[in-house]
C-alpha cells in the first residue's frame, strides 16, 4: 500500500454491510477517497447515506458491531485500520484520529467530571502525570474559549450549556494533537449563532495544529464556508467529489444539483416554489440494480437502471458517478 | 412591552383583516420545590409579554434560537398551554377564557402541525383512523362521509388513499409529515400553527413539504404561523417575520424589509450567522459572531434581555431599562434603545455586511452558467 507524503488517510473500496432481518444492508459500498494532512474535507449526504458509518469505520468502531462485515482498506499513515489488531487501533483511536460527535448532551459521560473526561486521554496516550494532564486540560479549555477554565475543570457536563459542551468535546478531541479529526454533525444540535462560533473555532484550530478535519453533515451551508474539498454521498456510494468552489458552483452529479436547488438561500432572490427531488432515498437492503439515484433522477436513461456508474474523472480533482455527467458539464438545467 | 393600543397600528399596513391578535401574552412555568408542601421557588419566563397580529391569509414567520419561547408562543395561542396572563383574540373573541366545549368548538378553526412526525402520530392507530378522528370528534361527517373525506384528504397531501389501513411505521418521515398535515386539514381550519414542520426531515424531502404547505395555503386560503429556526426557510415561506429572543419579540417586519434592512442587533447577528451553501459568498461575508450563550430564561438579564451578548450595548441604558417594541418605520417594529440614537454604530456594520451579500446574490445568479 503506497502512501506518499501528501496522503494522511486513504480509503480503498471500503464496504460496510450489516446483516438484518430485512436482508443485508449495504451501508457503505466501495467508497474510495483520500485526505491530505491538514486538509478540510466535507462529507455531505442525507441520513442513511453512509457518511457516519464511514467515519465509524475509520475510527474502528464498526468492528465492534457483531452483524457488520467490513471489506476494503483504510490506510492511515501506512497502516491498514481494517486488518490492524484492536490493541494497535486503540493506540491510534483518540490519539492520531479523534472524533467529535453530534450530540454534546449524550456523548459526554454524565457521571465523570470534565477533569476525568479530559485527563484520561492525556494520561493514556501521552503518558502525562495527573498533575501535568490537569495543567494541559486547563490550557486546552482556555484554547476552545471556556471562560474561567481553571475553576470549571471540576464541573460535570450538565453544568455546561450545549455550545460549551461541544467546546469541551473539541478540547478532548484535540488533547492528544490528532492528525485527523472526524466531526460527525458537529453543529447540528446547536443554535445558529453558536454554530458560527464552533465552525470558526474548528477551522482556526485545524490551521494551528495542522490537523486534517473531515466534517460530516447534511447541511451544505456548514461545509461551504469551511471545507476545501467536498464529497457527496448517496445511498452508501460517493456520488461526486471535488474542490468546494467548483463543486458548489457547477455540480457534476444530478443529486448534487437537486440538493443545492432544493434549499432556499439568503443570497438569492425569493422564488415562488422550491425545486424538489422527487421520491425518497432508496432502502439500503434493496438497492436498485443500477445507479441508486436513477429512480429520482431527471436525466436517467435505460443504462442507469442496469449498470452502477463508476466514478469518472470530470475536471481537475473532480469525480462524478454519473453516466450523464457530460450533459451537466455542458450546462443541462434541472427541470422545474 | 407595547400597550394594546399600539397594536391596532400593527395591522394598519395593508387591507388584510386581523385573524389572530395576541396581547401581552405571558407564559411562566413555575419551578417548585418540596414534596409534601410544594412551593414555588422561581419561574421559567418562557414567553414574557408578546404582542402579535396575524392577518387572514398570510404566513407569519416566527424565528429564534432554541429556548427563546417560539414554540411555547404557538402552543399558548392554540391554548394547548394556558397562558399565565394576556389575551389571545381569534376573530375578536378571547380564547384564553374559553373552556371545555366552547374551546373545542373554536379549535375546529385552528390546528397544529408538529415538528416530529415520529412522535406526533399514534403508532397504534391506522392512518385512516387518525385522519378521521377529528371528523368524529367534531361530528363533521357520518361513517360513510368520513370514509370519502379521509381518502380525499390523503390524496390532497400526496398520500396514496389505498394505504389508509396502514400504520405510521410503514411510512417514511416525509410521508408521516404529510399524514400529520392531512389530520390538521380534516376539520377545515382557517389557521394553522406549523411548529418546525420540516426540521426533522431529510434535506431532499424538506422542499417537498414546503411546497405542499404553500400549495395548500393557496388552495384553502389558510393562515400560517410558521415557527422555525432556519432563517432561509422562513424567508422563503413568510409574508412577515417576527424575531424572538428570550421570551420577547425583538423585531417584526415585512419579509423583504427584515432580511434586507434588519434593525435590531440580534437580527443582524442572526442573519449574518446563517450558513449559505455557496463557498464564494461565504468567503466574502463578514459575519457578526456573537460571544457567549443564550442566557437562561429562569433568570433573564436585566433591562434588554440581549444586552449581555449585544456588540453595541450601552452601559447604564441597555442593562437598566427594557426597550419596548416600537414602530421605527411603517410596518417595521423593533425593540432596541439604540436604533433611535444618531450615533448607532452597529447598524452601519450590518448594512455593509448585507450589501455584500445582496451584491453577491446578483453576481451568483449571473455566474451560475459560466463557472466550470
Amino acid at each position: 500500500m503506497g502512501v506518499d507524503a501528501n496522503t494522511l488517510l486513504r480509503l480503498t473500496d471500503l464496504s460496510v454491510d450489516f446483516e438484518s432481518h430485512e436482508g443485508t444492508v449495504h451501508a457503505v459500498d466501495r467508497v474510495s477517497f483520500s485526505v491530505a494532512p491538514g486538509e478540510l474535507v466535507g462529507l455531505v449526504g442525507e441520513s442513511g447515506c453512509g457518511k457516519s458509518v464511514t467515519a465509524n469505520a475509520i475510527l474502528g468502531l464498526t468492528r465492534m458491531v457483531n452483524n457488520a462485515t467490513i471489506s476494503g482498506a483504510i490506510d492511515f499513515l501506512g497502516r491498514d485500520l481494517v486488518t490492524l489488531p484492536e490493541s494497535e487501533v486503540r493506540d491510534i483511536r483518540g490519539k492520531d484520529i479523534s472524533m467529535i460527535f453530534q450530540d454534546p448532551v449524550t456523548s459526554l459521560n454524565p457521571v465523570l467530571s470534565i477533569e476525568r473526561l479530559m485527563t484520561e486521554g492525556l494520561e493514556v496516550h501521552l503518558g502525562l502525570s495527573h498533575g501535568d494532564a490537569i495543567k494541559r486540560s486547563i490550557e486546552l479549555l482556555q484554547l476552545v474559549g471556556i471562560p474561567k477554565a481553571a475553576g470549571r475543570i471540576k464541573d460535570y457536563p450538565h453544568q455546561f450549556s450545549g455550545g460549551m459542551r461541544q467546546r469541551v468535546m473539541i478540547a478532548i478531541a484535540l488533547s492528544c494533537n490528532p492528525k485527523l479529526l472526524l466531526a460527525d454533525e458537529p453543529t447540528t444540535a446547536l443554535d445558529v449563532t453558536i454554530q458560527a462560533q464552533i465552525l470558526r473555532l474548528m477551522k482556526q484550530l485545524s490551521r494551528e495544529y495542522h490537523a486534517a478535519v473531515v466534517v460530516i453533515t447534511h447541511d451544505l451551508g456548514v461545509v461551504a464556508g469551511m471545507c476545501e474539498r467536498i464529497l457527496v454521498m448517496y445511498a452508501g456510494r460517493i456520488a461526486e467529489s471535488g474542490p468546494a468552489k467548483a463543486l458548489f458552483g457547477h455540480p457534476h452529479h444530478p443529486y448534487t444539483v437537486g440538493l443545492l436547488r432544493s434549499v432556499p438561500r439568503l443570497n438569492e432572490p425569493r422564488k415562488d416554489s422550491l425545486q424538489t427531488i422527487a421520491g425518497l432515498p432508496p432502502d439500503l437492503a434493496h438497492l436498485p440494480p443500477g445507479c441508486s439515484f436513477a429512480p429520482r433522477c431527471w436525466l436517467a436513461t435505460e443504462a442507469c437502471w442496469q449498470q452502477v456508474p463508476e466514478l469518472f474523472h470530470t475536471d481537475a480533482g473532480r469525480l462524478s458517478a454519473c453516466f450523464h455527467r457530460d450533459k451537466l458539464i455542458a450546462g443541462a438545467e434541472m427541470p422545474a | 412591552m407595547s400597550a394594546p393600543s399600539t397594536n391596532a397600528t400593527q395591522a394598519a399596513g395593508d387591507g388584510r383583516e386581523t385573524l389572530v391578535r395576541v396581547e401581552d401574552l405571558r407564559v411562566h412555568f413555575p419551578i417548585t420545590s418540596g414534596i409534601v408542601f410544594r412551593h414555588k421557588v422561581g419561574a421559567v419566563y418562557a414567553v414574557d409579554g408578546i404582542d402579535l397580529e396575524i392577518r387572514r391569509g398570510e404566513t407569519l414567520g416566527l424565528v429564534g434560537e432554541s429556548g427563546c419561547g417560539k414554540s411555547t408562543t404557538g402552543r399558548a395561542i392554540l391554548q394547548l398551554i394556558r397562558p399565565t396572563t394576556g389575551r389571545v383574540l381569534y376573530e375578536g373573541g378571547d380564547l384564553a377564557h374559553l373552556k371545555g366545549g366552547a374551546l373545542r368548538r373554536q379549535r375546529r378553526r385552528m390546528q397544529m402541525i408538529f415538528q416530529d412526525p415520529y412522535a406526533s402520530l399514534n403508532s397504534r392507530m391506522t392512518v385512516g383512523d387518525m385522519v378521521s378522528e377529528p371528523l368524529l370528534v367534531h361530528k363533521l361527517a357520518d361513517r360513510a362521509g368520513r370514509k370519502v373525506r379521509v381518502r380525499e384528504l390523503l390524496e390532497t397531501v400526496g398520500i396514496n388513499p389505498n394505504t389508509l389501513n396502514r400504520y405510521p411505521h410503514e411510512f417514511s418521515g416525509g410521508q408521516r409529515q404529510r399524514i400529520g398535515i392531512a389530520r390538521a386539514l380534516a376539520v377545515e381550519p382557517n389557521f394553522i400553527v406549523c411548529d418546525e414542520p420540516i426540521s426533522a426531515l431529510d434535506v431532499s424531502i424538506r422542499a417537498q413539504i414546503i411546497n405542499l404547505l404553500q400549495q395548500l395555503q393557496r388552495e384553502f386560503g389558510l393562515t400560517y404561523l410558521f415557527i422555525a429556526h432556519d432563517l432561509s426557510v422562513v424567508r422563503h415561506i413568510s409574508d412577515r417575520v417576527a424575531v424572538m429572543y428570550l421570551g420577547r419579540i425583538v423585531e417584526l417586519a415585512e419579509n423583504a424589509v427584515l432580511y434586507e434592512q434588519p434593525m435590531h442587533p440580534y437580527t443582524q447577528a442572526l442573519l449574518s450567522a446563517v450558513p449559505i451553501p455557496d463557498p464564494v459568498a461565504e468567503e466574502r461575508r463578514r459575519p457578526v459572531v456573537l460571544t457567549g450563550d443564550v442566557p437562561s430564561p429562569v433568570e433573564p438579564p436585566s433591562g434588554c434581555h440581549f444586552h449581555t451578548r449585544c456588540p453595541a450595548a450601552r452601559e447604564g441604558l441597555c442593562d437598566v431599562e427594557g426597550p419596548t417594541l416600537k414602530e421605527v418605520r411603517p410596518g417595521h417594529w423593533a425593540a432596541c434603545h439604540l436604533i433611535t440614537l444618531d450615533d448607532y454604530p452597529h447598524i452601519r456594520a450590518g448594512e455593509d455586511d448585507l450589501a455584500v451579500v445582496a451584491e453577491q446574490g446578483g453576481e451568483a445568479a449571473g455566474e451560475g452558467g459560466e463557472t466550470a
